[in-house]
């Protein structure tokens, strides 16, 4: 598959000292979703200013459909549609005038159907005649993002697309993404709700004070460091943890009232069925029982957690 | 690909312009009114006690730097505007990420303000003509000086909107620095009316020679001689470009 975006080495350190993202090396496939995947602070803005031309990298190369970023700026920013996390919008302006005027900026003939279609598909169609100050907050993205569209990107940036929105309104922003690339633009956005990630991404890229600490298939993700948890419901309450149990390194939690097993799924031998049957041996009486896989939150955590130590 | 992105520049300056006829009856009202009541003061008031200056009666002397002081004043308050709003607002992230050159930006922005500032001079002027007859000698010099100055003064006017970081930044070099000087810039007097030293003091004064320019075009006299006063204005402009370009380069309060 081909990459839309190469970034290598790209770094940053603002002139106070601070290192906000060591040299990084992402490459993002044309036509995926990605998501990038960090607590507040972590980098994932300054990495989409770097790329977007907001801010001077202090070191690295970006390639956008193999255009330099900074010898071919036109060409490559051409390609680059940004929603930044911040709602910045011309409050005096119509929705219709600020499109016009963001085609204009990208060097786009006037195009008043393509205008047309993108509000209808943000439903801001009805709005198009009002001051964009008047606007609800959700309504406001949304024409931020049909700005980002305006001028027909191949590659689309969303930083934080969710944060601070209704639930609704971000099932619809997912739909909305989904819709996106299906017509084939390639999406990377950032998100610390991890929810949002998983629901959507292809790939994810976590990213943690700066650095990027993985990059894989979502799934592969979930596959490389998930585990499973098996919850044995008791009939009767033990005060400890039978020895004979020992080789499975249970948990006994409830007060006594459930065995916790957690084991890796990618392991050939799980060694769940022995465990039945030595319970089964020890006359211990089993009410129910659970499974669980763990989510991207929990491999999360786990990560920044390994990273901390 | 495109060499220079026309497109961008001329959606920038229709913007701009958008903005001023949105709001074209305030934007005019005051300039009319400014011009009404220095003529009611100035004309009326004291003009008939004072003698003609160099032929020209004084309600007429007054009105080229009448004109210089609305132009210089609007210039600088419309190009500062015009780029701090979208600094302000936080929209400038679009004209960062945009294919956009910096002078394409400049001429945009700049463009469009020295046009507001252009059309407003072109009202002062009339309104000036309803109260004394005016008669311009060299109107093509007239023209030339007035987008000289309306240029020159957008730019440092876009220079205040990008180093002011507040409201308040944006609006003290206008008030505290350049009013001053309009005022002490020789709308209301020429240089030799001025007692000894400070007729010194007056020639560090550049407003000066934007305004004995420009009276020049409209009267044939001048303070100081036309070369002059149009290689002052030329070098201011050539100063302000020095500095925006310098802006751009450094990426100074755009791009950390």
């Amino acid at each position: 598959m081909r990459n839309i975006l190469e970034i290598d080495g790209l770094c940053k350190t603002y002139a106070s000292g601070l290192q906000a993202l060591k040299p990084i090396h992402l490459s993002i496939r044309e036509g995926e979703i990605f998501a990038l995947l960090g607590p507040n602070g972590a980098g994932k803005t300054t990495l989409i200013g770097l790329v977007c031309g907001l801010l001077r990298a202090s070191g690295g190369t970006v390639r956008v459909g193999g255009f330099d970023h900074a010898s071919d700026y036109r060409q490559a920013r051409a390609l680059i549609g940004l929603v930044p996390q911040e709602l910045a919008t011309e409050m005096f302006e119509t929705p219709m005038a600020a499109m016009r005027f963001t085609r204009g900026l990208f060097a786009k003939p006037p195009n008043q159907r393509l205008i047309e279609e993108l509000l209808r598909g943000l439903s801001l169609w009805d709005k198009r005649s009002d001051r964009i100050q008047t606007l609800s907050g959700g309504m406001k993205r949304r024409v931020m993002i049909a700005k980002a569209l305006a001028h027909e990107p191949r590659l689309l940036f969303l930083d934080e697309p969710t944060a601070g929105v209704d639930v609704e309104l971000r099932r619809d922003m997912w739909a909305l993404v989904r819709g996106l690339r299906e017509r084939g633009v390639t999406i990377v956005l950032t998100t610390h709700y991890i929810e949002e990630a998983e629901e959507m991404a292809d790939r994810i890229g976590v990213i943690n004070k700066g650095e990027l600490v993985l990059v894989d298939d979502k799934s592969a993700l979930m596959r490389k460091l998930g585990s499973k948890r098996l919850t044995l419901h008791l009939q009767q309450p033990l005060p400890e943890l039978p020895t004979e149990l020992a080789a499975w390194s249970l948990n006994l939690i409830d007060q006594g009232n459930a065995f916790e097993y957690v084991f890796d799924i990618n392991a050939g031998n799980n060694r769940i069925p022995e465990l039945l049957n030595r319970i089964n041996s020890l006359g211990i009486g089993i009410r129910d029982l659970s499974t669980e896989q763990s989510s991207l939150e929990d491999i999360f955590v786990s990560l920044t957690r390994r990273e901390a130590a | 690909m495109i060499s220079v992105n026309w497109r961008a520049m001329s959606a920038i300056y229709r913007f701009e312009l958008a903005r001023f006829f949105r709001t074209v009856g305030q934007s005019l009202a005051t300039p009319v009114i400014t011009t009404s009541l220095y003529f009611v003061v100035f004309g009326a008031a004291i003009g008939g006690r004072m003698g003609e200056i160099d032929g020209v009666s004084y309600g007429a002397f007054i009105v080229p730097g009448l004109i210089m002081l609305a132009v210089l004043t609007e210039s600088i308050n419309n190009a500062a505007f015009g780029i701090y709003f979208p600094r302000w607002t936080g929209t400038s992230y679009e004209l960062l990420s945009a294919p956009v050159s910096p002078i394409e930006i400049v001429c945009g922005y700049v463009g469009a303000a020295a046009t507001k500032s252009m059309i407003l001079g072109f009202v002062t002027l009339a309104t000036a003509r309803l109260f004394v007859p005016i008669e311009i000698l060299h109107p093509g010099w007239m023209i030339g000086f007035l987008a000289l100055t309306a240029v020159s003064f957008c730019l440092f006017g876009f220079i205040i909107g990008i180093w002011a970081q507040s409201w308040e930044q944006l609006s003290v070099i206008p008030m505290l620095v350049v009013t001053p000087l309009t005022f002490l810039g020789g709308a209301f007097y020429t240089i030799d009316m001025l007692p000894g030293v400070w007729q010194t003091v007056a020639l560090f004064n550049p407003i000066i020679y934007l305004v004995s320019g420009f009276r020049w075009s409209f009267y044939g006299n001048a303070d100081v001689a036309v070369g002059i006063s149009l290689a002052a204005t030329m070098g201011f402009l050539c100063l302000c470009l020095a500095i925006v370009s310098w802006i751009f380069r450094t990426g100074y309060r755009l791009k950390q």
